[in-house]
């Protein structure tokens, strides 16, 4: 489904992702963990298309398509979706008003029926189920005033409502306490399916309790430095990542191939 | 003052003596002396120039440079209430007053809802009519300083409508004015609406102040509305000017607030190539409050100018303002917010925002504050801000599968939101949701 091959990618000149490979198929759950700084999150926005982030080199195919040839629009029309480490409010905008309006146009774009405001608070109604929020959200204005776990909930609720093949978590679980968090990922989870992909990006282990990966990738300065199954997210989460940023850049190839 | 500006002026004089002779022969004499006193200081004074502080940013010179036809002499309209009914909104179908190209229209005037209020022109009110002296003494009490050439041109030439509401009423339908100007041929008109709005003790209403035009030509509208809230009274009052883009909107809103009454009010500035609106609230007696809010939504080379002038003259009075304004092309907003706290007006509270969002990088906004305060004991706070839409709002949006046009719409939307809220018609919001929404994209709406 997605295929990532020597992705470089700067913001402001400055470069984050140094040579990343990356091949995602259907039915799979990535994670993407890595220190601070690692180029985690720069990775998921690339994927989405941020303006800001400048690829320099190599290429995503994303359906046996070009994605980064695609507007960050087009993308998610076609099927990817970021859930934002921290969701923008949007003043004045109601969340089903913001929902309807996303839904439509995908619809328009795959060429099906688009919903009256009726018909889609059905279907709101029963998408709001998964992440357990309250109608009275779906009036608010997109995010505005909402918690942090509120906000993260409500991404979850867009991925539910715009029904994604390709889900990008950017750190859904920071800011979470345990309920919330528990919220998030039985909402990801049910929203999984063997035709669809998750990637995972996020600092700890906790979230890959409740959203088992099927691998784990580690970044380390703009790149992968070590890969393998959910085993490797308890490693890390025991030994911290120093073990492998103190590593020279020989010993982190190494641990590379030997994944 | 120019030799070119004194011959448009010659112009107006002649149309000013067909009309004292034609127009006024039934009116009381203290009022034609009042009409040639005020066109005798429109001679005098001229239109504004942008040396005057109150006009710097805002040249009417396109409009003292054009020669008009005062409307009152274009007997021909030959509209009909086909031609018109759609610009009214649906709560006011029964209780709408329309004028066209500045003038009143009995016939078409629906008011089966208006039995419990007192509608009639001016020469009716003045000539027989209890309500004579009530209305003398509001127009002589204007006049003289703090006014400028436009509303001495009008109180020369307009002929307008007495509106009352009696004590006690609450008025159930919204009452609607609704000027229409048009005209096919010849040289363009001025229009020169004038209504006075008087609501006695403990009386409420709501007026819709409407301006369209059927035509996308140049005209120049003139406009006086005055409203006087008794005690107790409260007003709700929106004016929404979608005028002709090639059109001169000049209007001046004076109010009167009485004691313990309410006066609140939206303005929605979308047409005109050049607008300009004067609001003015006066606090006369204690305890007075009001709400001044609009929205100035300007695209292309418009510009539009708001001058706010709250003055409290009595204690215990609160006054609220939030205008937004939304500019793209090279399109120039102006707002002015003076605040005037007089000596002994303690316990006033007074606030004042002014928000402005630039699609464009070449359209401006001049936003100035004023506040005057001579007591001592006032919460006063304003604040003005002017700003660009928000990148990762926008990358937000479209990461949702929403195209760039639509992400901006909605948006400017949002940020237009907060004024247009605080319209209690229906109809005038959907309308004004589809036209911030429909700004770039069509096709598109929203509930």
């Amino acid at each position: 489904m997605l295929e990532i091959r020597n992705l470089y990618a700067s913001v402001d000149g400055n470069e984050i992702l140094k040579g990343i490979d990356l091949k995602v198929n259907r039915g799979e759950v990535h994670a993407i963990m890595g220190p601070n700084g690692s180029g985690k999150s720069t990775l998921a926005k690339v994927l989405a298309g941020h303006p800001q982030y400048e690829v320099t080199a190599g290429e995503v195919i994303y359906d046996g398509k070009n994605l980064l040839e695609m507007s960050p629009d087009e993308r998610a029309r076609e099927g990817v979706f970021m859930a934002f480490q921290y969701p923008i409010e949007v003043p004045g905008v109601s969340n089903a008003q913001f929902l309807r309006l996303a839904y439509n146009e995908k619809q328009k774009h795959l060429g099906e029926e688009e919903l009256d405001p009726l018909e889609f608070k059905d279907l709101l109604k029963e998408k709001a189920k998964i992440v357990e929020m309250d109608a009275s959200f779906m009036t608010r204005s997109v995010n505005e005033g909402f918690s942090g776990g509120e906000k993260k909930r409500n991404e979850i609720l867009q991925m539910a409502v715009l029904d994604p093949k390709l889900s990008v978590l950017d750190e859904t679980d920071s800011g979470l306490d345990i309920d919330a968090l528990r919220i998030v990922a039985e909402g990801v989870n049910k929203l999984h399916s063997p035709e669809k992909a998750v990637i995972l990006v996020t600092h700890y282990q906790r979230l890959l309790n409740y959203i088992v990966p099927d691998f784990v990738h580690v970044l380390s300065a703009g790149r992968i430095v070590k890969e393998g199954g959910k085993e490797l997210a308890l490693e890390l989460e025991e030994k911290g990542y120093d073990w492998l940023k103190n590593g020279d850049g020989k010993a982190a190839a190494g641990l590379k191939r030997s994944a | 003052m120019g030799l070119q500006l004194l011959k448009e002026e010659s112009l107006f004089a002649a149309e000013f003596s067909e009309f004292i002779r034609n127009r006024c022969a039934n009116e009381p004499t203290w009022l034609r002396i009042l009409r040639e006193k005020s066109f005798a200081e429109f001679e005098q004074i001229g239109f504004p120039t942008v040396k005057e502080e109150d006009w710097k940013y805002t040249n009417v010179a396109p409009i003292a440079k054009t020669t008009f036809r005062p409307a009152w002499t274009d007997r021909e309209t030959r509209l009909e209430a086909g031609d018109f009914s759609s610009l009214i909104y649906d709560e006011s179908r029964d209780s709408s007053l329309v004028f066209i190209n500045g003038v009143f229209q009995p016939e078409f005037f629906n008011a089966s809802r208006l039995s419990q209020i007192v509608v009639m022109s001016f020469t009716e009110a003045l000539t027989s009519s209890p309500h004579a002296p009530l209305i003398r003494e509001h127009f002589e009490r204007y006049g003289g300083a703090g006014e400028n050439g436009f509303t001495r041109l009008n109180a020369a030439l307009s002929d307008g409508v007495f509106v009352l509401i009696p004590a006690n009423v609450n008025l159930d339908a919204p009452l609607e004015l609704l000027f229409v100007t048009d005209h096919e041929q010849g040289s363009p008109l001025a229009v020169f609406p004038r209504v006075l709005i008087m609501g006695e003790e403990n009386s409420s209403a709501t007026i819709i102040e409407s301006y369209a035009s059927r035509s996308n030509g140049q005209y120049f509208t003139d406009a006086i509305i005055d409203f006087v809230v008794a005690d107790g009274a409260s007003f709700q009052h929106y004016k929404l000017q979608r005028e002709s883009t090639a059109a001169f909107h000049i209007a001046d809103t004076r109010v009167s607030v009485r004691a313990g009454a309410k006066y609140e009010t939206a303005t929605i500035n979308l047409g005109a190539a050049l607008s300009r609106h004067d609001i003015a609230v006066t606090f006369e007696e204690e305890g007075g409050e009001c709400a001044v809010d609009g929205l100035y939504m300007i695209s292309a080379n418009q510009h539009s100018d708001t001058h706010s002038m709250i003055d409290h003259r009595q204690p215990h009075c609160t006054s609220h303002q939030l205008y937004k304004g939304v500019l793209d092309g090279r399109s120039h907003a102006v707002f002015n917010g003076k605040v005037f706290v007089r000596h002994g007006a303690q316990q006033t509270n007074a606030q004042q925002t002014n928000k402005n969002l630039l699609l464009s990088d070449e359209a401006r906004v001049d936003t100035k504050p004023q506040l005057e305060i001579f007591a001592d004991d006032v919460k006063c706070a304003h604040g003005a801000a002017v700003g660009q839409l928000d990148q990762d709002e926008l990358f937000y949006l479209e990461s949702r599968g929403i195209n760039p046009g639509l992400a901006r719409n909605l948006l400017t939307y949002g940020f237009a939101e907060e004024v247009i809220e605080k319209i209690k018609i229906d109809s005038i919001k959907r309308e004004l949701d589809a036209v911030v929404l429909n700004r770039l994209h069509s096709g598109l709406e929203i509930a």
